[in-house]
């Protein structure tokens, strides 16, 4: 589609959209019996329940945490410095991808899909750590069913890094999905509600971060 | 011309059927902070990283925990306020989150009390 032809697309869908990307305050959207985006509403709803799953797998970890068997509890395997560093990685991906959610406000698509492909780059590098050190702790004699501190850690971190990787291919396919302008409606708010899920991965991890690793058993 | 230029114009308003927008011209930081703004909470994040890493290294008696409890729960209401914009949006999205962060920690910490995990 010409450059022309993806405006007219483009702002013929800014008619019926919310132009804030951030707002949710009935700006542009279709009217809504509340005023607010029900996606954006749908997104946050969805992001409380999640609390209630993290924080039953967060729960059952700190339970067991210290039914281990002998020599393969958490302060004889977890490698401090490399999952400081895949904490790093992924709290930098939270700021590209705020990077991505100020410029589709903007409307400038091509930092959009930019900072978007950087999060999912960073995203797929935080993956591939937590694969890494879960082969590696494999190797070392720790499997799932080897101790309750084993299952729930696994259990855990493993939730954790399954929803990455659903964000990272949700933040692919709006690349795409941006590059042939499948995008109906309005494009910010797609970017920001993708936002908002990758950013509760972050979060999710920073308490993950805290009381998984750097607290002792 | 780029097409990240193309948009542009259209933004402000160059385009005949945008003119007719009712919204006035967005430069995309309305309702949030701005990009520099968002680089400095990104750094201040990783600096509270780095002394939450650093922490474990070093032997501060009882206040270890506590510190680290705090410097999580600051990151969080960090990311969760600029970063979700939280801080700028509808106080609804607050309510819709904060109860269910809330219910969670609720429910769990009386289920952990219910194993004697803090005894």
């Amino acid at each position: 589609m010409s450059d022309a032809a993806t405006l007219e697309a483009q702002v013929a869908h800014d008619d019926h959209g919310d132009h804030g990307g951030h707002g949710g305050n009935g700006a542009g959207h279709p009217p809504t019996t509340t005023g607010l985006s029900h996606n954006k509403l749908g997104m946050w709803l969805f992001l409380g329940s999640e609390c209630l799953l993290f924080g039953g797998l967060i729960s059952t970890y700190m339970l067991y945490r210290g039914r281990a068997s002998e020599n393969l509890g958490p302060d004889q395997i977890y490698d401090l410095p490399f999952t400081s560093v895949s904490s790093f990685v992924l709290l930098m991906s939270s700021l590209t991808m705020v990077l991505a959610v100020s410029a589709a406000g903007r409307k400038d698509v091509r930092n959009v899909k930019l900072w978007l492909t950087v999060t999912a780059l960073l995203g797929a590098t935080f993956v591939g750590g937590q694969v890494y050190e879960f082969t590696s702790f494999y190797r070392e004699g720790l499997g799932f069913t080897t101790s309750l501190f084993s299952s729930s850690f696994y259990a855990l971190t493993g939730f954790h890094g399954v929803h990455v990787s659903v964000g990272i291919i949700m933040l692919l396919a709006v690349v795409g999905m941006i590059s042939r302008d499948r995008i109906p409606g309005d494009r910010a708010e797609v970017v920001e509600l993708v936002g908002l899920y990758w950013h509760f991965v972050d979060i999710v991890w920073i308490v993950i971060f805290t009381l998984v690793y750097l607290i002792p058993a | 011309m780029s097409e990240s230029t193309t948009l542009d114009e259209t933004a402000t308003g160059t385009d005949a059927t945008a003119q007719h927008s009712p919204e006035p011209p967005d430069d995309g930081h309305a309702h949030g902070a701005t990009d520099g703004q968002y680089i400095v909470i990104a750094l201040i994040l990783a600096v509270i990283t780095a002394a939450e890493v650093s922490l474990s290294y070093m032997d501060v008696g009882p206040i270890f925990i506590p510190a680290l409890l705090v410097m999580m729960a600051v990151k969080f209401v960090i990311v969760v306020s600029y970063f979700m914009h939280l801080k700028f949006d509808n106080r609804i999205f607050s309510f819709l989150f904060y109860s269910g962060l809330l219910l969670a920690l609720g429910v769990y910490v009386l289920a952990l009390a219910t194993f004697e995990f803090f005894a």
